[in-house]
């Protein structure tokens, strides 16, 4: 019976497919805890008032989010210095985030379930996300403007709000002057700057020069000064209004609103309210800059230089992997060097990427750009333009790491051409050229889209070797923006794989980086996945329009 | 047979052709093999052909499976150099010039003479753009002057009523009997003298057949015609002249009528008859 079970083979069938199952499943596994670790954390929690007495009988006031919980057991707690009290087998132990960094040392603490008196969540208690420090909990007292009390009890709330989305308004059109217009002028004097030292270097620096350069430098001064003063007017009126609030202990601090970020009563909001409140949270964590050593705000910078590293890669990678295919399948004689060549370039493949991080430091960062500062920039030295980690030399690193995944791709879609269509174009007088160009490649490039699409889901994923050749934790500036030439492939820049391992594994504040690290993860999962799509939606297309060539 | 027996026959054949010419009018030579001997690495395919075919003619070459005459066929456009490892000895004269000279640039000899397949081959592009493809290769890119000539083409191809409304679809969506006739037309777009036709109906259907036939007797208004086929009716209906040729070597050539009913070697008689191959 069994035997017969065996010989019919269903064994196998079982065994494969269970196979593919549990891999389906851990993959799906994978997604699900990330994303809900990930995105948890923008769901805006209710704040917990305890009232507690610690072991010596103290009574306090405990104000903060309940993040996590713990069973201790007993051995275990009695060694920490606690006692476990009516013979219970576990210390049962709640992890609050108190936030008020600034008065209690750290955000977060254990309180031992054991010594809470009472558990309430007052509709009161408000939750203020603060540009510093972290988020503060406590209680609404009233709305100052230049230390005056305008409003209230009752009246606060609505008050506060108002003053504050006035404030908010102002902070970013500092935000705008300061980045855009004052980074506008900065960049323009640093460039007149390097054209004087140019023109010096050369001799050529002379009276008139002197004088015209003195103009434009003090033109820009003049502009300058102009939003220097609208600066001051904006700094003066955004400080205006502040907010009094009171914390666990009783003690009344004062928050002006140009510090505040965000105001809200979780524990009076809806479920909707908090919904809305949920996706606002995931906006700005998407499109805002990261504050506070990356613990705080967004991610943006990240997700933008990930991306344009990535394209930038692509567009690198392509042209010298397909070339090289090329030659490597048809022109190259097939023989024993070619299939060495072959095996040499599979090989690259297996190298691991650290080292090509090391090649690219000493090769593209070192040498050539070394060079290229020598010939091109020797008005900015000793300041280095390309002989310093960029990123082009990351986006030329990552193109040679995955140079071999399109070179092997390519020559598989080069291969498998039936002969006779290059047959028909070379029978009508084409050379070999016009018929790898006009044919054989559009008929090819199904494949070529394939390779790219793997070096892009490899490349997405690296961190290693960019650690090496142009990734920081903070970049002041995008590598793209408005100032002429735009694309500045020299600047440092942000990536989202180096920034899940500086938050999860180099921030001061462990406890708040936690949820960050997996709602990063979780949007670098979904960067690349979004970038493959759209390059397998490109190969859809190209493989729908050569389709009908198997027959 | 011995290699004795096929020296003699091949010497034979020599004499043969001079007869022909001296004894007939002399026909237009478009083409002219002189000892052509062509080896695949160190394996001798063709041994020692000589002919002569004649303009504005069909010539059809029949024989057995692997009997050479698709690789004699294929050195009139040079296609052999694509293989590895080929090596000719002798001449092949496209109207007097010495195709295999140093100095033929090979794009230009095929632009001469066009080919067709065996299988249809039409590129994955449009109807329009594949007839235009060998114009595009020559920099003509004037959009009235490939109006013009596609439509010309696809008329001499006898495909103009069934693809004018639907020139910018995929090739690739006609019939196997369009595709081949799009073949032939994208042959006939940059007008060759000669055009070779590689079993052009061995993988069509009857009624494809028929028409490529019936093409191929228009076709000859105004190009010369090499085909090869396997189908000894088809070489009957539509050549003038036939070749028969049989293990690498040209064993009868002559006017098809002849050929046919009165056929000077046993090997042939016996061929056309039925009795092997």
């Amino acid at each position: 019976m069994i035997k017969a079970w065996f010989k019919s083979g269903s064994p196998w069938i079982w065994m494969t497919a269970g196979a593919v199952s549990i891999n389906l499943l851990l993959v799906g596994g994978l997604l699900v805890l990330i994303a809900i670790r990930g995105l948890g954390h923008f769901w805006p929690a209710n704040i917990v008032e305890y009232q507690y007495q610690n072991q010596q009988g103290q009574n306090s006031v405990i104000i903060g989010e309940e993040v996590d919980e713990s069973l201790l057991p007993e051995a275990q707690a009695r060694a920490a210095g606690f006692e476990v009290l009516n013979g219970a087998k576990y210390l049962h132990q709640y992890l609050v985030k108190t936030g008020n960094r600034d008065i209690l040392g750290s955000d977060f603490r254990w309180i031992q379930d054991q010594y809470i008196r009472q558990k309430s969540n007052p509709l009161d208690l408000i939750a203020v996300e603060r540009r510093e420090w972290g988020n503060f909990y406590g209680r609404l007292l009233a709305v100052k403007q230049n230390g005056q009390v305008i409003a209230d009890g009752e009246q606060a709330w609505p008050v506060a709000q108002e003053k504050l989305a006035e404030a908010l308004a102002l902070f970013d059109e500092i935000d705008s002057l300061q980045d855009k217009d004052v980074g506008a002028i900065n960049y323009d004097l640093e460039r007149l700057r390097l054209k004087q030292r140019a023109l010096e270097l050369k001799n050529q620096w002379n009276g008139t020069k002197s004088q015209e350069f003195a103009a434009q430098k003090l033109a820009y001064e003049e502009q300058y000064k102009v939003i220097q003063a609208q600066l001051g007017k904006l700094n003066q009126e955004i400080k205006t209004y502040s907010i009094m609030v009171s914390e666990a202990g009783g003690r009344e601090i004062n928050i002006p609103l140009n510090r505040v970020v965000k105001l809200t009563r979780p524990n009076a909001m809806s479920v909707l309210d908090k919904s809305i409140e949920y996706v606002k949270n995931f906006k700005s964590f998407i499109t805002e800059d990261p504050r506070e050593a990356n613990t705080e705000g967004g991610i943006f910078p990240a997700i933008f230089g990930t991306v344009l590293m990535v394209m930038l890669m692509a567009v690198v990678v392509t042209p010298f992997g397909v070339i090289a295919a090329v030659y490597l399948r048809e022109y190259a004689k097939q023989g024993f060097i070619t299939r060495i060549i072959r095996i040499a370039v599979n090989n690259l493949a297996g190298v691991p990427s650290i080292v090509y991080g090391v090649f690219g430091l000493g090769f593209f960062v070192y040498i050539i750009g070394g060079n290229i500062d020598k010939i091109f920039f020797p008005e900015a030295a000793p300041a280095p333009v390309f002989g310093t980690p960029g990123l082009l030399w990351a986006s030329l690193t990552l193109a040679l790491l995955t140079l071999p995944v399109v070179i092997v791709a390519t020559e598989e879609g080069l291969s498998r051409i039936p002969k006779s269509i290059r047959e028909g174009s070379l029978a009508l007088g084409a050379t070999k050229a016009e018929t790898l160009w006009r044919t054989v490649l559009p008929m090819a490039s199904p494949a070529i889209m394939t390779g790219l699409i793997l070096a892009v889901a490899r490349a997405a994923g690296e961190v290693a070797p960019l650690m090496l050749v142009g990734v920081v934790k903070l970049a002041p500036t995008l590598p793209l923006d408005g100032n002429f030439p735009y694309l500045h492939l020299d600047r440092k820049f942000m990536h989202l794989g180096f920034h899940i391992y500086d938050v999860g594994f180099q921030s001061p504040n462990v406890e708040a980086a936690r949820p960050l690290v997996y709602a990063t993860s979780l949007l670098l999962v979904m960067v690349i996945i979004g970038l493959n799509m759209f390059a397998i939606a490109i190969r859809n297309n190209l493989r729908e329009k050569y389709r009908a060539l198997e027959n | 047979m011995t290699t004795e027996a096929r020296k003699t026959h091949a010497i034979d054949i020599n004499a043969l052709n001079r007869a022909d010419k001296s004894g007939r009018d002399k026909f237009d030579t478009c083409i002219s093999v002189q000892d052509l001997n062509l080896f695949y690495g160190s394996k001798q395919a063709l041994h020692k052909v000589s002919m002569e075919m004649p303009r504005k003619k069909v010539t059809a070459y029949i024989g057995p499976s692997g009997c050479g005459k698709s690789t004699l066929l294929r050195c009139i456009n040079r296609m052999n150099d694509l293989v590895d490892g080929v090596t000719i000895q002798g001449k092949l004269l496209l109207d007097g010039e010495d195709i295999y000279d140093k100095n033929i640039n090979v794009a230009a000899l095929r632009r001469r003479v066009g080919m067709v397949f065996q299988k249809p081959n039409p590129f994955p592009k449009s109807i329009y753009e594949n007839v235009a493809y060998g114009l595009r290769i020559q920099g003509i890119n004037d959009r009235r002057v490939l109006d013009e000539i596609v439509e010309k083409s696809l008329r001499g191809a006898a495909l103009w009523d069934e693809a004018k409304d639907r020139l910018n679809d995929n090739a690739l969506g006609m019939s196997g009997g369009q595709q081949q006739r799009l073949v032939i037309a994208r042959a006939i777009a940059i007008e060759p003298e000669v055009i070779l036709l590689d079993e052009p109906a061995s993988a069509l259907d009857p009624i494809s057949t028929l028409k490529i036939e019936e093409l191929i007797d228009e076709l000859k208004e105004k190009y010369t015609i090499v085909i090869v086929t396997h189908n000894m009716q088809q070489a009957a209906r539509v050549s003038d002249y036939t070749a028969f040729m049989y293990m690498g070597e040209l064993i009868e050539f002559g006017e098809t009528s002849e050929l046919f009913t009165n056929p000077s070697k046993k090997q042939t008689e016996d061929y056309i008859t039925g009795r092997y191959g």
